[in-house]
This record gives C-alpha cells, structure tokens and sequence, in this order.
C-alpha cells in the first residue's frame, strides 16, 4: 500500500486542494452571466401586476448566483474532489453499511417510466410502478418473516416513529394508557428521540458483561406501563442476544409491542428473521442493506414490516392486487380508505425511486445471493477483526466484548488513550491520511473511546488486510510520537476544524 | 480467512443465533437475475407506466413536470456525492458540507428568512416538523390549519400530532383562500401556530402577511408551507410575518420519481434556530486557519441529546437538495425571476382558454401562481380517461379530498406546458365533455377500469 504523505516533516507545504481556497458559487457570481434558457413567452405578455395584486408580488429578485454553465460544472466538480466517498476506497463506518451501490440500479431508476412517472398519475395508468411496490412488499415480508409492510416511511427515524405510533394505536384500541418505551443503552440515538416525539418517556435498560439485554434489568423493569420495547439485533456492538426469545417473550407477556430497529439487517438476512425472534414491528433501511446510495446523508427509506396484530393500523394509502378476470393481468390499486390506520406519514407513495433501486438488488441477488451477503459481511468483519488483533490492535485497541461478533464489532480506544496518549478521534484523523473512511466513533456510548467497524461484504481480503496494516502502523506511529497521530490529518482538503466555534457563533449562510 | 479467525466453517461464526430463530430453509425469493435480465424485468414493468414523456402532463399537487437540466444529472451522478455517508468526517467532507452551505444560503434567499435546515424528508412531513417546533417554541399544543393546506400536509400532521399529544383544528375556504375571520375565531391563547399554504392547494395566493398577523396577534407562530418556485415572483414568507417556512422541493431540479425520493426545505426566523430539525452546515477555520464547514449545532441532534434531542429526524436529502441549489445556479437570479413569470402568463391563458370551454367553469376567481381549479358540468373521472386516451393527464381531481369540489380539477402550468399543449387540452376537453354528455343521456357507461397502458 502506498506510505501517506504528511506528518510533521512536510506538514507545513500544503498541498494543492489546501492552496485551493473554499470559494462558494455566490462568491463566482458576476452580474450578468447566466446558463439556463428558457422557452420564449407564447402566450400574451400582460404586466404581472394585472395578474396578481401588486401586494402580494416581491419587490426584488432573490440573490441567487449569477454562473455560466462551464463555471457551474467546474464549481460542483471542485467540489466533489473535496468529498471521501465508497467509489473511492473503504468506508468501515459501524452502523451504516457502507456496501456497494450498483450502477444498474442508477440506470433502471433513471427510466422514464420510473423517473418522468408522476406520483398522483392514476393508479389505472401507473400498473407497472404499483407492481413494483407491491412485489417489494411481497419481499420484504419474507425476509422480515412477517405478514405486512408499508414502504411509506423516509428514513430509519421515520419508520421508528410509524412503529411508535403504531404501538400508539394499538394500546388506544384496546384502551391501554402505556407511557413508557424501553431502550437498551446500546440504542441508536434515533431511537430515545423517536419516542420522545411519539409522546412516550425512555425507559433505559442496562447492557450485561456479555454485551447483551441486561435480564435482570429488564424484568424490573417491564411492567404494565410499557408499551413497547425498542431493540437492535444484532445490537450496536455487532452482537445477537442470546437471549432474544425471553426477552420477547417478557415483553409481549406485559401486552407491551416488540419493535426491531432493522439498521443491523445486513448480519441475518436469509439466517434468522425478526418475525421468528417474536416482533410486531420492523424497520429495514433501503440505503444499509438494500444498496440505495446514501448521497452525503440522504435520500433513504425506511419500510416497516409488521405482525398480524399490528397489521390494521398501518399508513395509507396501501397497494392492493385483484386477480384479472379471464386470465388478463392483475389489478393494482391504492387504497385509503382503512378505518383503524394511523393516516400518513409523508406525501403521496413514499421514496419510490428507492424502492426501484432495492428491487432490482433483491431480483439481481436472490434468496441465495441475500444469503451469502450476510455470510460475508459476517466473515469480513471477523476477519477484519483476526487481523486487528493479531497486531498492536490487540493490546492498545481490545475488543469491548470478547465474544464472536456478527456484521461488525466494536474496540475500545480506552488503553491506547491511557498508554500512547492517543484517543479514538486521533486514530480516526490519521486513518485519512492513509486513504481510509475512519470506523464510527464514541458509538456506542457504552464503550469507552469507541470504534465501531462495519466492512460489509463490498470489501475484498486484501482492501482489509491494508486497513488493518494501517491502523497497525498508526498504533507503531503512535509508540515512538504521539503526535504525529495527536495532529493528523495532514493530507485532506483542510485539517481538524473548528467545530465549537462553528457552534458557538453560528454562521449558517452566505452573508450577503 | 476463516484460517486467520480461527474457525473452521462460516457457519461458527453464526451460531450465536439460538437455534430456535435461525431459518432452516432458504427464503421463498426468487432466484438471482442477471445484470441484463434484471433490467429487462425492471424496463418491462416501467413501460407500463403513463409517464411525462409519453403525455402531456398538467397534473401539479405539490409536484411538478418541471425540466430537469442535464447539468443536474452529471454532477449528481458523480460517485463524490452519490455514495458518500453523512459527513461525520468534516475534513474528507468539505464538498457536501459547502454544498449544503450554499443550499442553505438559497433557501434563506427564496423565503426571506434568515436562516435554513439542510434539507428534511419531503413536503407534509416537514410541515409536521413545522407542527413540533411550534410546540416547542410556544409551550402550546392546539394546531390551526387552513384547509388551504394540503390535503396530505393535512392527513401527516394528524397522524404526528397523535404522538404530539396535539389538538388539530381545520378552517376553512371562502372563495378559494383561507377563510381569516374564521381563522381569526379559532386561533386562541392555546394555539401553537397557524398552517396555511401559498399558493394554496386550489391554486389561490393567499394574503400571507394578513393571516400571519393574526397567528401573532395570539401568540402562536405563523407557519407558512410554500411552492418555492412561486417564490420567484411571490413576497417571500419573510417579509409577511411567517415565522417558518417550509415546502417541498421537487419543483427545484428533482425529477418526479412517482412521489420520491425529493427533499423538504425549512427555514424560519433566527430566535428558532436552536430548535430546528435536521442538519445545519456552519463554516468555521480549520487548524491553519483556512475556511472550512462543519456540521453545526450538533447539540440538538439525537447521538448527543437522546431522547432530549430537539428532533428524531437525522437524514438530510443531501443528494436531492445538491440538485435543488445546482438548479437554482442553473436558472441564476434572473432565470429564476422569468420562470416565474413565464409560469404566471401561461397560467392566466390556461385559465381563459379553459373556462372558454362551454361545461367548464373556474372553482375560485382567486389570484392564481401556477396551478388553478376548475370545475366540470360531468364527473371528471370519465373526462379524465378520454382525455388520457389523447395522451394528455389533464390534472389532479378533487372529489376525495375536497367532496364539495366533486367535480373539481387541478389543473398545473410548468415551463413544459407551451401554449400548443394548452390548446390541446382545451379541445381535448371540449371533446370529452360533449362525449361524456351524450353518454350520461343514455346508459353512462362504468369509468373504470380504462385502458391500461400497453407494454
């Protein structure tokens, strides 16, 4: 692997993207360029004041950028330079499963009859994307292992919330006033403020020194108050709980609901599903498993499966088939009109141009293909692992919790930080420098100085093998001078910002 | 590799799943396709899809046939911005968080606000996140929408304000805009904010800066969902009082996509900074002292805050609203001013040559940006297949959501939409609404199902 550029001896030549000053589109505006053409009026010209109240008019232009088309592309292609991203190399960021995005994805969402589709066509005229959806539904119900999905929800968070208000309803049904969830303290963070927003209070349950549910914990605390328990598995250390059919069956005793936060999806599809482990509720992220890019932090989608019980209560609209008469094609058809439903979550069908790109990953892979994902993220993120503490990882970087962990697994930064003077955020700096996307970071908060690593099944043996021997040789950087790591990065388009400041006096747009 | 862990088979690594759980047989899936039988299959299903291309699209509702610059695929397609994570690594990340930077500064520009989110999810649902805010802002849980708003504005902040513990009320429409003396008796003490929309979903431009004076006359914020292509030619929602403005960002270089993947924009006045969902790109220096952006505020964001956090929500459509700000360059100030324009004289001529049509008539006399309605002497539903048989959709009937509109129509106006295609339209009415007559003399017959469109 290539040997990065950077510590101190050259530390104060910046290289040329450092020279390159961050200049926004507006600071390139000259007044009077312009790239778009639009089409000449054909229609008569009155002054707008005949057409709209002269109150209601703005009295001048909004102060967009004045560009040609050649500077737009140079601007946004400068910047694109200045981004880290999958195409370029591996991104190991625990949680996230950062797996390859394939290109026939891009090129079927792009068909017209996908993208030029619009969402309120009628039903009779769009059978093809009703189909679609409807086919995906079919899918995600058996790799789920449950009865029902609704593909509305945007993102993760937003099918956490669905799965709430659907806990909601059903206590209401039956005329249960719960108030409280349960979230182990491993939870993603989207969870606690899920359930804030769903008008419930957080009930925290404890992690055991095997990483997982705390049992004793939870039986004190599950009661009936609880409307429902929140939980990740494999959780956020990368572990299954053993645990996992007391502790549903706990859960479902005291009437509560049993929600699966399906961020981890990418250990277990094929192996094991969250309908057989006893949950009501699912949410699948189409950007994790499902290979939807994730575009610099969105779009996503969040699809929720659901059990029998929980089933009445899901959004509208729903897709409903109808068989053809005399063999002629099924019907597909939206439909709104289901009394106990929660209502919307979003405007009209959700992130359909998502719900291409997972189809057609579904249909390329198959049930096989799922299969042998999950086996290999599985190995790669064990191997990974081997490698790591087959190196100075092993005694600065410790496994949390000592056990065979699933799609990813979490070190503690605590010995390098107490032995090296190192912490987890120096590692992390440094690793870019080597061309790598650093692990997550001080996630889970239970783990102190936290490095989460998730390779996926995207990563050969040989891109692991070269981030293992990097983080080896910052660990070998770090026992002869510290600050070397201390001070990374050296290399990327600028060096540790300051993020306080940012905070502290917040400057959230071009001063005009 | 399973030599260097120290197992023997995969399976090792699999068996902490109890028994119990584990699946003892393959998934009933279907097998694997191949790269080019898969985009068969997923081409096959897309041509039975009506779409833009293939007719003449007038349907509006909150998202619209605009054009889509070429400029807008390229830069969007490129891996850089395409398969990047979150920007949780701000050194690696300047690119998407400058580009949220200036999204954010033409976002603050469009509305007249001081300060905008890096984009939400989608339209309704960040009128809900408007809803929480305004919650949280005034300590007040009654919610006043205009019927204005639309209907799936509507239907999502009913479904959030459950979980909210808030009370909805609707006021209703008096000559296609918002009924203010009703608006005026409903909004109290315990109102939290006021919803309308502009244009409103009937197309009417509402008087925005009358309405929100009366949302502040109580204390309650004023909270205005808005096409942010009107903004072009429209007051902003900042010069009129509204406290936060939000909207979806289709119309803004998005293609239609059937409904999504777009974004949600969000802006408001500087008191709410602090409270606003979503991620906020700030700038800052790095340790040279050179310009960079970082996330700002992280402390209202839920890995910091929990269940204290001031939102749930921790996407931002970074991709979509990098199309959203790569398009207003492309339009620029001026473009963006004459789309407006364009949009407001093609509208009037619609409107006209529409109502010319004997059995058409227009539902409001309302001033109108983009999108009008009207109302048929026959059921649209009929009208709408005939017409759809000359490959024109002729707009978003109103019946279900507005049942004392039945036979409403919405008709929209985009820059695709030349005076020719309006013509057609016109005549293809004519047509439809002489056959649809004669039919209902006689034995009308079903409308549907119509014909499907063919593979």
């Amino acid at each position: 692997m290539s040997v990065p550029s950077g510590p101190p001896a050259n530390a104060d030549t910046p290289t040329p993207q450092q020279r390159e000053a961050a200049t926004t589109i507006y600071e390139r505006s000259v007044e009077g360029r312009r790239a778009a053409t639009l089409p000449a009026t054909d229609v008569p010209e009155a002054p707008l004041g005949e057409l709209i109240p002269a109150e209601l008019l703005r009295s001048g232009p909004a102060e967009l950028p004045e560009v040609a088309e050649p500077e737009i592309v140079r601007h946004y292609n400068r910047l694109s330079r200045r981004n880290f991203d999958l195409d370029t190399g591996p991104y190991p960021l625990g949680s996230c499963t950062m797996k390859h995005n394939p290109r026939l994805n891009e090129r079927v969402a792009a068909l017209p009859g996908h993208a030029r589709l619009h969402p309120a066509q009628d039903p009779k005229r769009a059978q093809g994307a009703l189909e679609l959806m409807w086919r995906l539904e079919r899918s995600l119900e058996e790799i789920t292992g449950l009865p029902h999905v609704s593909l509305q929800p945007s993102a993760g968070s937003h099918g956490e919330l669905a799965g709430l208000l659907l806990t909601r309803a059903y206590h209401d049904e039956r005329g249960e006033r719960r108030t409280k969830v349960l979230t182990p303290d491993t939870a993603h963070g989207t969870n606690p403020a899920s359930v804030t927003m769903a008008g419930y209070a957080v009930v925290k349950v404890a992690t055991d020194e095997r990483g997982g549910v705390d049992m004793d914990d939870l039986r004190a605390k599950v009661d009936d108050e609880i409307a429902c328990l929140m939980l990740t598995n494999p959780n956020t250390l990368g572990l299954f709980d053993e645990n996992i059919a007391e502790i549903t069956a706990l859960v479902r005793d005291a009437g509560g609901t049993l929600y699966y936060d399906g961020a981890n999806l990418n250990a277990v599809m094929g192996h094991s599903r969250p309908g057989d482990m006893g949950f009501d509720i699912v949410h699948l992220n189409l950007h994790k498993s499902f290979s939807q890019p994730h575009g610099g932090g969105g779009p996503g989608s969040g699809p929720i499966a659901v059990s029998e019980r929980i089933g009445p209560y899901l959004p509208v609209p729903r897709i409903v088939r109808s068989e053809g008469s005399n063999g002629s094609r099924p019907r597909f058809e939206l439909d709104h009109d289901a009394p106990q439903s929660i209502g919307r979550l979003r405007g009209f069908q959700g992130n359909f141009g998502v719900f291409v790109r997972s189809y057609a990953y579904i249909r390329s892979l198959g049930a096989e293909g799922l299969r042998e994902a999950s086996e290999t993220a599985v190995l790669n993120a064990n191997y990974l692992l081997a490698r790591l503490r087959a190196g100075r990882a092993g005694k600065h970087l410790p496994l949390a919790f000592d056990r065979i962990p699933m799609h990813e697994f979490v070190l503690s930064g605590a010995p390098a930080r107490r032995e090296l003077q190192v912490k987890t955020l120096d590692i992390a700096k440094r690793l870019l420098d080597f061309g790598f996307h650093p692990p997550t970071i001080y996630f889970p908060l239970l783990v102190d100085e936290a490095l989460m690593f998730e390779p996926t099944e995207t990563e050969t043996r040989e891109s692991l093998d070269e981030l293992a021997e990097a983080i080896d040789e910052i660990l070998a950087e770090a026992e002869v001078d510290a600050d070397i790591v201390r001070h990374a990065p050296y290399t990327t388009p600028v060096r540790r910002l300051d993020e306080a400041a940012a905070s502290r006096r917040p400057v959230v747009r071009q001063p005009r | 590799m399973l030599e260097a862990i120290g197992v023997d088979s995969i399976d090792r690594l699999f068996e902490a799943i109890p028994a119990d759980v584990r699946l003892d047989r393959p998934l009933a899936l279907e097998g694997g396709l191949s790269e080019t039988e898969c985009f068969d299959h997923l081409a096959s299903l897309a041509a039975r899809n009506a779409h833009a291309d293939s007719e003449a699209c007038f349907i509006g509702a909150g998202m619209y046939d605009h054009y889509v610059p070429a400029l807008v695929d390229a830069i969007t397609q490129r891996s850089e911005f395409l398969t990047p994570y979150t920007p949780y690594q701000p050194e690696v990340s300047q690119g998407g968080l400058q580009v949220m930077f200036e999204f954010q500064t033409a976002i603050s520009e469009l509305t007249g606000l001081p300060v905008a989110n890096a984009s939400l999810y989608e339209g309704p649902s960040s009128v809900a996140s408007a809803a929480y805010l305004a919650m949280g802002a005034t300590k007040r849980s009654k919610l006043v929408l205009s019927r204005g708003l639309h209907p799936h504005s509507r239907a999502t902040v009913r479904t959030y304000a459950r979980g909210f513990g808030a009370e909805v009320v609707e006021v209703g429409l008096e000559g296609g805009l918002t009924n203010a003396d009703e608006l005026a008796a409903e909004v109290d003490e315990a109102t939290a904010g006021v919803f309308v929309q502009n244009p409103n979903f009937l197309g009417g431009i509402e008087d925005l800066a009358r309405l929100s004076a009366i949302a502040k006359g109580a204390g309650a914020l004023a909270v205005a969902s808005v096409d942010a292509v009107s903004l072009g030619v429209l007051r902003p929602p900042g010069e009129c009082g509204v406290d936060v403005a939000v909207g979806e960002g289709q119309p803004l270089g998005n293609r239609l996509d059937y409904g999504g993947p777009s974004f949600g924009f969000f802006a408001a006045t500087e008191e709410h900074l602090r409270r606003m969902p979503g991620r906020i790109a700030g700038e800052t220096t790095d340790a040279d002292g050179r310009r960079g952006f970082v996330l700002a505020l992280q402390t209202r964001e839920q890995h910091i805050r929990r269940e204290k956090a001031t939102h749930n929500i921790c996407t931002s459509q970074a991709l979509n609203a990098l199309a959203g700000v790569v398009y207003l360059s492309w339009l620029g100030k001026r473009g963006f001013v004459e789309l407006g324009e364009l949009l407001a004289r093609r509208t009037a001529y619609a409107k006209q040559r529409l109502t010319a049509v004997e059995g058409v008539e227009l539902l409001h006399d309302a001033p109108t940006f983009r999108e009008f309605a009207i109302s048929l002497q026959v059921p649209v539903a009929d009208v709408l297949d005939r017409v759809s048989e000359e490959g024109i959709a002729a707009g978003y009937p109103l019946g279900r959501e507005y049942p004392e509109h039945e036979n409403g129509l919405l008709v929209a106006i985009t820059e695709r939409r030349s005076r020719e295609d309006i013509d057609r339209l016109a005549e293809a009415l004519e047509r439809a609404l002489t056959a649809t007559d004669a039919a209902s003399v006689g034995d009308r017959p079903a409308s549907a199902p119509g014909p499907e469109v063919s593979a």
